[in-house]
């Protein structure tokens, strides 16, 4: 076994792994980074999706060895100084969340579009998000959630009613 | 009216997953937790001893009359002003955390913040059946306001007394207990004084009535979400414990195959790999991930299979294998029942529909965590029903309950799926073997196979109906399904509805709204059916053969909100309506769907919902599951069935199953009936049964073909 380097949240992490174990069981089980989700390892649902160098990535097809050296932010690492990202506010304030294990996947993926395109239209919020599974079906709030970040909007908690 | 009384415990017989198991409950002493606590008030609230449940060993009812007086729920209030909630429940994305805990400020008088709920740890929370049947809010929510309410009333009593003051001229709000006159306030942790004050109460005790709410009744944001959102809340498959292994499981060939031969002997001669072969359960638990996938891959077995029924042949061998319909025990097997009448119609009606299996995958798999220590076993696992797991736990070791704890972690969704026990049990046998923690957590591909499905169903109706638009005959076959929502909601006179038990193919248990999902789907099909056969409008029709007035409320807003009848579809479009109740709440879905008979092409395009369950606790809580019902019943309307052929689930990927997704979603509207006037019923089974039925009947408004079988459109409109 040889060991990798990963950039994870802004800290150089060495760990002992195969190059060719998924990016997802390091941030687990080596890193104890438990915020990225296990859904179906097939890479049809979203919940382990992590950005690599701002890109949303599918952590449980993406092998270790592959992103040494690229920046790997997880869903622990958004929150910054005790400030909770754009989206992670949003998806609060749109209560857009059920059991919530599929929000961090859901919310790594709207952090990457929202760095790669600040105004997104609805088609393309839909687009970004559509390979993301939610079970629950709160949709509807994780995409008033989005629409909320994008825009900067601060409306009152709880949705509208 | 009501489907049938609202009894606790009434366990519908299409629970099959709960039809087995131990039938042993064992009391454990209870005092020994109480004397962990510091000082402070607690409450203890019990059940009215012969509506408690008893047994929670998984079986669904336990032989013989004796029923322990059991404890319902406790609340304990600090000498640091926070409150403690103990409950049995669980919390599966229902976000019944947050509206229990309103429930207790309400009437505890106490800020939501101040409170805290201890949930599904079978050491620390009183028995409980499970978190299903839409409960907790109709029977959770009453018992805790009442602890709250005896507490309130406890507080001010010593507060009283501490200020030399009259009762009644005291103040309780905001945790705190003030008298005006003289301005002088106490927090609630500051009366007791290093003194433990226990209080048992039972039955009815005087609540705050929904119209006087201030903290329930309106919207809380979730309780946990801050968690949620940042990643740092831990799912059983989240947590790791010190030295921990990791378990994998060699799974049959096929549903019911025994192992003809085994060769171990490689996996054993890894490093660190333990090896279980128990019967036919082989399991491998090692330090890491890649090493037990490497240990598993290494065994070699070799199935003994049997000839088992397909997909194919399945509504077939429904109606073929039919194992009774007279359960003496299954009061709703045949509800309602009399003999039609048929001379009276004006014409009749004969229908047959189906409904396929569905898998609930549940986004977080089933997962446990097992450790033993000293002779004891903790697990910590998703599940709906930590009792029942604790039963089995014991029951599969042959050690005695209160040996074992079982403690649930706010979980990745059920929707009735997670009930059962196997993920904690095959953990806890790698765990003995090994003599460390292992963690299991089922792959998707297990989850899809492994776990049981929403049971398939034929249904078969005859009805007739008189000249001018009165059901005048009801006869209601329902195979396989269940008995949930089986009596028709219609006023008709004569009718007969019977539940059909058959040896179903596949193992399958209850899935949200159970069997009502099916049966209302053939039934508000049909309905539609029998309103075009006499050239009815589809509202009119139901409306006339209605008397139930909450049911006809809520079908009466949401086509008003709808605009049901104001206008014509565009091209291409259709519009259904559906209605019914289940669980205490009652649902009507108008769906418009954008359908084309060339292409094939049919989706939902817009969706409104009225529904009514009682006095609302947290409306916004209430919305989001409305809307998550009925995106999940969209699933199960149009794409959603497990194929199976030779004991092989054919589809267990998320990449073959499809579910809804985003594109999938319409645009939603729900309107909320607030029934102050009626005690809070549960909604997270009802908003999903009329879904399916009324986008069935849009289908058909759009396109003329009526579908009759669920999912409707796995490839698309087949004209």
């Amino acid at each position: 076994m040889k060991s990798i380097e990963l950039r994870v949240n802004g800290t150089r992490r060495r760990v002992e792994a195969d190059a060719d174990r998924s990016l997802l069981s390091v941030l687990r089980d080596e890193l104890e980074l438990t915020g990225t989700h296990y859904g179906c390892g097939e890479g049809q649902c979203g919940a382990c999706t992590v950005l690599v160098d701002g890109q949303p990535t599918r952590s449980c097809l993406t092998q270790a060895g592959a992103v040494e050296g690229r920046q790997i932010t997880t869903i622990e690492g958004l929150e910054q100084n005790g400030r909770l990202h754009p989206v992670q506010e949003a998806f609060l304030e749109a209560g857009a969340m059920q059991c919530g294990y599929c929000i961090p996947g859901m919310i790594m993926t709207g952090a990457g579009l929202l760095r790669k395109n600040p105004h997104p239209t609805e088609p393309e919020i839909l687009r970004a998000m559509e390979g993301n599974i939610c079970r629950c079906g709160t949709y509807p709030r994780i995409l008033a959630a989005m629409r909320r970040a994008a825009t900067g909007e601060r409306a009152q908690k709880g949705g509208s009613q | 009216m009501s489907e049938r009384p609202l009894d606790d415990t009434f366990i519908e017989p299409e629970r099959y997953e709960l039809a087995a198991g131990s039938a042993y409950h064992f009391e454990l002493a209870r005092r020994d937790f109480f004397k962990a606590l510091g000082g402070g008030v607690l409450i203890v609230f019990t059940l009215r001893g012969a509506h408690a449940q008893q047994e929670s060993g998984g079986g669904r009812r336990g032989s013989g009359g004796q029923v322990p007086q059991e404890v319902g729920a406790w609340l304990h209030i600090g000498e640091d002003g926070t409150v403690t909630v103990y409950t049995g429940k669980v919390e599966v994305g229902q976000d019944i955390r947050t509206s229990l805990a309103q429930a207790v400020a309400e009437d505890l008088r106490s800020p939501l913040a101040s409170i805290r709920l201890v949930m599904g740890d079978t050491d620390l929370t009183p028995w409980d059946a499970g978190t299903f049947g839409s409960l907790t809010t109709r029977t959770m929510n009453p018992q805790l306001r009442k602890a709250a309410a005896a507490a309130r009333e406890m507080l001010t009593d010593l507060a009283a007394a501490q200020l030399k003051v009259e009762r009644s001229s005291l103040v309780v709000a905001d945790g705190k207990i003030t008298h005006p006159p003289t301005k002088q306030s106490l927090g609630f942790g500051q009366l007791t004084r290093g003194r433990k004050l226990m209080k048992t109460i039972s039955g009815d005790f005087p609540l705050t009535p929904p119209e006087q709410w201030k903290v329930a009744g309106k919207s809380a944001p979730k309780a946990n979400g801050r968690a949620i959102v940042t990643g740092k809340h831990e799912y059983a498959s989240d947590l790791r414990l010190p030295g921990m292994l990791i378990g994998k499981v060699l799974r049959p060939a096929a549903f019911g195959a025994t192992l003809a031969s085994i060769e171990t002997k490689e996996a054993e001669s890894l490093s660190g790999v333990t090896v279980v072969r128990d019967g036919d359960f082989v399991g491998v638990a090692a330090p890491g991930e890649q090493l037990a996938a490497r240990a598993l891959a290494a065994i070699r077995a070799e199935w003994k299979t049997a000839p088992q029924p397909s997909g194919k042949e399945l509504f077939d061998y429904l109606k073929k294998h039919q194992t009774g319909t007279q359960d003496s025990e299954d009061r709703s097997a045949q509800s309602g029942n009399s003999e039609p009448e048929w001379s009276a119609a004006h014409q009749t009606l004969e229908r047959t529909y189906t409904v396929a299996y569905i898998a609930h995958a549940p986004l977080e798999p089933r997962a446990a965590v097992a450790e033993w220590k000293d002779g004891r076993l903790t697990v910590w696992t998703g599940t709906q029903r930590p009792f029942g797991v604790r039963g089995e736990l014991a029951g599969a070791f042959r050690i005695p309950e209160d040996r074992v704890r079982v403690i649930v972690p706010d979980t990745g969704s059920g929707y009735g799926g997670k009930h059962t026990g196997e993920v904690a049990v095959e953990a806890a046998r790698m765990a003995k073997a090994a003599g460390k923690p292992v963690r299991l957590v089922w792959t998707r591909e297990e989850e899809f196979t492994w776990a049981y499905f929403r049971p398939a169903g034929v249904i078969e109706i005859k009805s007739g109906v008189s000249r001018d638009g009165l059901i005048t005959g009801w006869e209601f076959h329902n195979y396989n399904s269940g008995s949930a929502g089986l009596r028709s909601v219609y006023a008709i006179s004569k009718q007969r509805n019977i539940f059909h038990r058959t040896a179903s193919p596949l193992r399958q248990g209850s899935y949200r709204a159970l069997a009502s999902t099916a049966n209302h789907f053939a039934r508000e099909v049909h309905i539609d059916e029998l309103a075009a056969s006499v050239k009815a409008d589809p509202l009119e029709f139901r409306l006339k053969n209605l008397k139930d007035e909450r049911l006809r409320a809520v079908l009466e807003a949401a086509a008003g909100a709808f605009g049901w009848g104001k206008s014509k579809a565009p091209a291409g479009h259709g519009c259904g309506i559906a209605g019914g109740f289940e669980k205490g709440g009652y649902v009507a879905t108008c769906a418009e769907v954008a359908a084309d008979r060339s292409s094939g092409k049919v989706k939902v395009v817009r969706v409104v919902t009225a529904f009514e369950c009682g006095a609302i606790v947290n409306p916004d809580g209430l919305k989001n599951q409305i809307e998550g019902a009925i995106i999940q019943g969209i699933g199960g309307a149009l794409f959603e069935a497990v194929e199976f052929a030779d004991g092989k689930i054919l589809n267990p990927r998320f990449s073959r199953y499809r579910v809804p997704r985003f594109s999938d979603v319409p645009a939603l509207e729900t309107v909320l009936l607030d029934r102050r006037d009626l005690p809070p019923a549960g909604a997270g089974e009802c908003p999903i049964v009329a879904l399916a039925p009324a986008v069935s009947n849009a289908i058909f408004d759009a396109t003329g073909i009526r579908l009759r079988s669920l999912p409707m459109a796995p490839g698309g409109l087949k004209a």
